[in-house]
């Protein structure tokens, strides 16, 4: 099965260098994921892989034209926080870049908030194609470790293939809070914050690092760029912890981001005043462990309710692509639907400070696109065609492959 | 040997010999409720049948579906539920849950899914581990999904007995316990088995050494079961001398018969050994085999194995290579069990495609279902069957609702050997029913209405009705602060 609208746009493109050409993507049903909202029979102007006009007849009269026949049309999607270019099988090790692990002792902490994961990225990853037919089209790439809380730091990287994958201004610093984080911080979780504080006057100290400290040189000065407002992603989910967490980032200049917060909505009022955004699994409604008794389904709504800025997040590699089943699903349990796409589009592009160029469909942002077989929310929805930065994505994979191999097999079988 | 052991001797050999009769050691104490009859009106009915009706009615009384069709007549003091623009369907199956033994929270004291201290653990029941409190049961329910099998996880070869239960809130599994419903017996192909023990420096550690292991446990349970039917053929023979024996001594006072006066003595039956017991059983097709099986090389393999041992093979679960080898599997009539698009996170799962489900259910005679492995995934297995919908719709493979159902109802049900008592909206069946505020097969779905054995037990009404485990009681006590 090839894409019509692939096929199309390859023929009359040229191939790949599509990027400085006009098209146009006429009479489409446009969800902005802006103020703007959804516009009908709409015409999208794309040139030099950037979006420079939105509205009706706009565009040269030159330019390729893609009639989206009242299709819906969206941003490209966020994947939410994976290991996307950084894993290909979770469970064989040597395939997997996602985790700092020394295997040091437990008294021998290792902070090394210098890791920057970005540069294990594998844009040739077999994930990101099967990813990006989704219509995901970004990703933001999470680190952890193993000997410490602090899990360094990661990007977003856009999933076109490109080798320079990373998105300026995104980076930020990773940090596992609450019993997971305790785990490697001697057993409680009020020693995160007494090893952090430790951290923190130490990248503050000037001068060498002494005996027994938790930093290098390169972790110090790491470390010090993000207690000057830089971002840093805290997951946690107990409804005390993100508290004590807000907390402490802003004693310390940090700009906080929860990660999980299955019981944020228990907090919402005061993440709502701190304008602390939570990057959350709609889907999250077990009580999996003690820090998550508060677990529903209703979490999204009742952020959203409360005036918090939510993104979505299943934190799965091989599954980014369900980030719509996230998001429709919170639909069903109340969350608006333009709310559910700001979750998976220009909130999570925002929070990671990417918003002026990703995450909305208007003039100036990154022309990442997707035209979809129907609501885009909906679970028998398909991707038809997915742009990034104005390159038409051919809509292939390992996995359409594998399919293509076998599909006329089955055919050729005895039908039922 | 007194007479009193030798008689539970006896008791237990009969229990091994008759097989799946008298093994009940932990019977059911489910009970269908009583309760006034429901007739559901007007709504859109996918029978699991493979047929639509849409302007339909659904009359329940007693515990069963009593008929189905338009402009039913509702009995005296029947509840009438207005179903217009509802979808109704029969309540889901789930064939795959580990609910009850890993259960919430993911504890260490909870952790009873595997047995993973030798690769054959046939001895081990998994409703031995089952926790009824698990929170997971509840939102399983809210899902729509009223019976599943739980099974032991797949550390091992062969890793235990599987349980069915309807989803009813119970203090004990007993409660829960379909009744006369077949035991499973799991097991596992591949990666699962070879890592757990070969981490271990002990056997498995390689796919032939699972197949070794499979082949030598039914070559083992053969050879108990032959020991078993030569004690039978031996008690037998010494039942018929005894009477005889006793016939002969009404007349012993003219009849000198020299062999009369030697000493008969009964024979040694085998010793029980319960690992050996649950397999001879699955040879003798008393219990199903369910197992966890990724690659399609493998599956050909198990089909094999199974033939030399002379059993069957009810559902391969995971399956996601069944695509590569959907004929084989509906000529033999082998279920295939399957997520809508779980790949990649081992090796076994790395050819994972979306369009496993409609590719397998293609060919005649196929049976596809819909499992989930997750306490997350059982809630929405609608949408499961969906997603599988859409894929195979890009493909040319349509499957219409009245069809996909059937990976959720009909065909689990199949595999379970329960197809006469459930799966389908059809007089006689159980009532198990779900009220869809639609078509399910939409993300934005949700029940309304679940009936288990005619006994409504999720209402989405404000306030719902729905069961809350002993586990969450003062949750919201202890969300609101003073």
């Amino acid at each position: 099965m090839k894409s019509v609208f692939f096929l199309l746009l390859m023929a009359v493109m040229g191939g790949r260098c599509a990027t400085a050409q006009e098209f146009i993507i006429r009479g489409a049903t446009v969800h902005t994921a802006s103020a703007k909202g959804t516009l009908k029979n709409t015409d999208v102007v794309v040139r030099g892989g950037v979006i420079v006009a939105i509205g009706s007849d706009a565009g040269a009269s030159s330019a390729m034209i893609i009639d989206a026949k009242g299709k819906e049309l969206t941003p490209g999607l966020f994947g939410g926080l994976t290991d996307i270019g950084l894993e290909e099988i979770a469970a064989e090790s040597q395939t997997v870049d996602s985790t700092l692990n020394f295997k040091s002792p437990e008294w021998d902490q290792q902070w090394r908030p210098e890791l920057d994961v970005t540069l294990a990225y594998n844009p040739r990853s077999v994930v990101v194609p099967i990813t990006r037919i989704e219509g995901v089209t970004w990703t933001v790439l999470a680190p952890s470790a193993e000997d410490s809380i602090i899990g360094g730091q990661g990007s977003a990287v856009a999933l076109d293939g490109r080798y320079d994958a990373a998105l300026t201004g995104s980076r930020s610093l990773f940090v596992q809070m609450g019993s997971a984080g305790a785990r490697v911080a001697g057993g409680t979780r009020a020693a995160e914050y007494m090893l952090l504080e430790q951290a923190i006057r130490e990248a503050r100290a000037p001068g060498p690092i002494g005996q027994g400290a938790l930093l290098h040189a390169a972790g110090k000065e790491a470390l010090s760029r993000y207690l000057m407002g830089g971002r840093v992603v805290f997951q946690v989910d107990r409804a005390a912890d993100i508290l004590s967490v807000v907390r402490f980032a802003e004693r310390n200049g940090m700009k906080p981001v929860i990660l999980g917060g299955d019981e944020a909505w228990l907090v919402a009022k005061e993440l709502a005043k701190t304008n602390v955004p939570v990057i959350l699994n709609p889907l999250d409604d077990l009580p999996m462990d003690f820090d998550r008794l508060g677990a529903t389904l209703e979490n999204a709504t009742r952020l959203q309710q409360a005036g918090v800025r939510i993104a979505f997040s299943s934190g799965d590699t091989p599954q980014a692509r369900l980030i719509r089943q996230l998001a429709g699903n919170a639909v069903a349990h109340g969350l608006p639907w333009e709310s559910a796409l700001a979750a998976i589009t220009s909130t999570p592009a925002d929070i990671f400070g990417l918003g002026a160029t990703h995450g909305r469909i208007a003039v100036g942002q990154s022309a990442d696109l997707v035209l979809w077989s129907g609501d885009p929310l909906e679970v028998t929805t398909l991707a038809d065609q997915v742009w990034i930065a104005g390159r038409p994505v051919e809509m292939k994979s390992r996995q359409t492959e594998l399919r293509d191999r076998y599909v006329e097999k089955v055919k050729a079988h005895q039908a039922r | 040997m007194n007479t009193l052991s030798r008689l539970a001797v006896l008791s237990s050999a009969a229990f091994a010999v008759s097989g799946a009769l008298a093994s009940e050691p932990f019977p059911s104490t489910y009970q269908v409720p009583a309760g006034s009859p429901v007739l559901i009106q007007g709504a859109t009915l996918l029978t699991g049948t493979g047929e639509r009706i849409d302007g339909a009615d659904v009359l329940i009384a007693d515990g069963r579906i009593q008929s189905i069709g338009k402009g039913l007549v509702a009995p005296a003091g029947a509840r009438i539920v207005d179903a217009k623009a509802k979808w109704v369907t029969p309540g889901l199956i789930d064939i795959h849950s580990h609910l009850g033994v890993y259960a919430s929270p993911a504890v260490k004291g909870l952790d009873d899914g595997n047995e993973a201290t030798s690769p054959v653990t046939s001895n081990v029941w998994a409703e031995h581990s089952v926790w009824p409190q698990d929170p997971g049961f509840e939102t399983a329910l809210e899902g729509g999904v009223t019976t599943l099998q739980i099974l032991p996880g797949s550390a091992n070869l062969i890793g235990g007995r599987s349980v069915v239960v309807k989803n009813v809130q119970g203090a004990t599994y007993q409660a829960m316990k379909f009744p006369g419903a077949a035991y499973g017996l799991k097991m596992a192909c591949g990666e699962n088995p070879k890592r757990v023990y070969g981490e271990k420096h002990q056997a498995p550690s390689t796919r032939m050494g699972n197949v070794a292991g499979y082949r030598q446990a039914f070559a083992d349970a053969q050879d108990y079961q032959q020991q078993w039917d030569k004690y039978t053929r031996e008690l037998a023979e010494f039942n018929k001398k005894k009477a005889e024996r006793a016939d002969g001594a009404a007349k012993k006072s003219k009849d000198k018969d020299a062999a009369a006066d030697k000493e008969l003595t009964p024979p040694v039956p085998p010793k029980r050994d319960l690992k050996l017991e649950t397999l001879a059983e699955v040879i003798k097709g008393n219990i199903r085999v369910h197992m966890h099986c990724y690659r399609s090389d493998e599956m050909a393999t198990m089909l094999d194995v199974a033939d030399e041992f002379g059993f069957k093979i009810v559902a391969f679960h995971h399956a996601v290579e069944a695509y590569k080898i959907a004929d084989r599997l509906a000529d033999k009539g082998v279920c295939a069990a399957m997520w809508a698009d779980w790949w990649g996170f081992k090796m076994e799962a790395y050819d994972g495609v979306q369009e496993n489900l409609a590719m397998v259910d293609f060919p005649e005679r196929s049976c596809a279902i819909v499992h989930s492995d997750s306490g997350d995934g059982i809630q929405r297995l609608n949408q499961e069957a969906a997603k599988a919908m859409a894929h195979g719709r890009r493909v040319g493979l349509n499957v219409p609702p009245e069809r996909a159902i059937r990976w959720l109802t009909a065909n689990p049900a199949k595999s379970l050997g329960l197809e006469d008592r459930i799966g389908t909206l059809e007089a006689g069946k159980a009532a198990d029913v779900v009220i869809w505020n639609g078509n399910p097969f939409s993300v934005y779905a949700l029940t309304e209405q679940v009936f288990i054995d005619g006994a409504l037990k999720f209402d989405r009404a404000h306030p719902p009705l729905k069961p809350r485990s002993d586990f969450l009681l003062g949750r919201h006590i202890a969300e609101a602060p003073l």
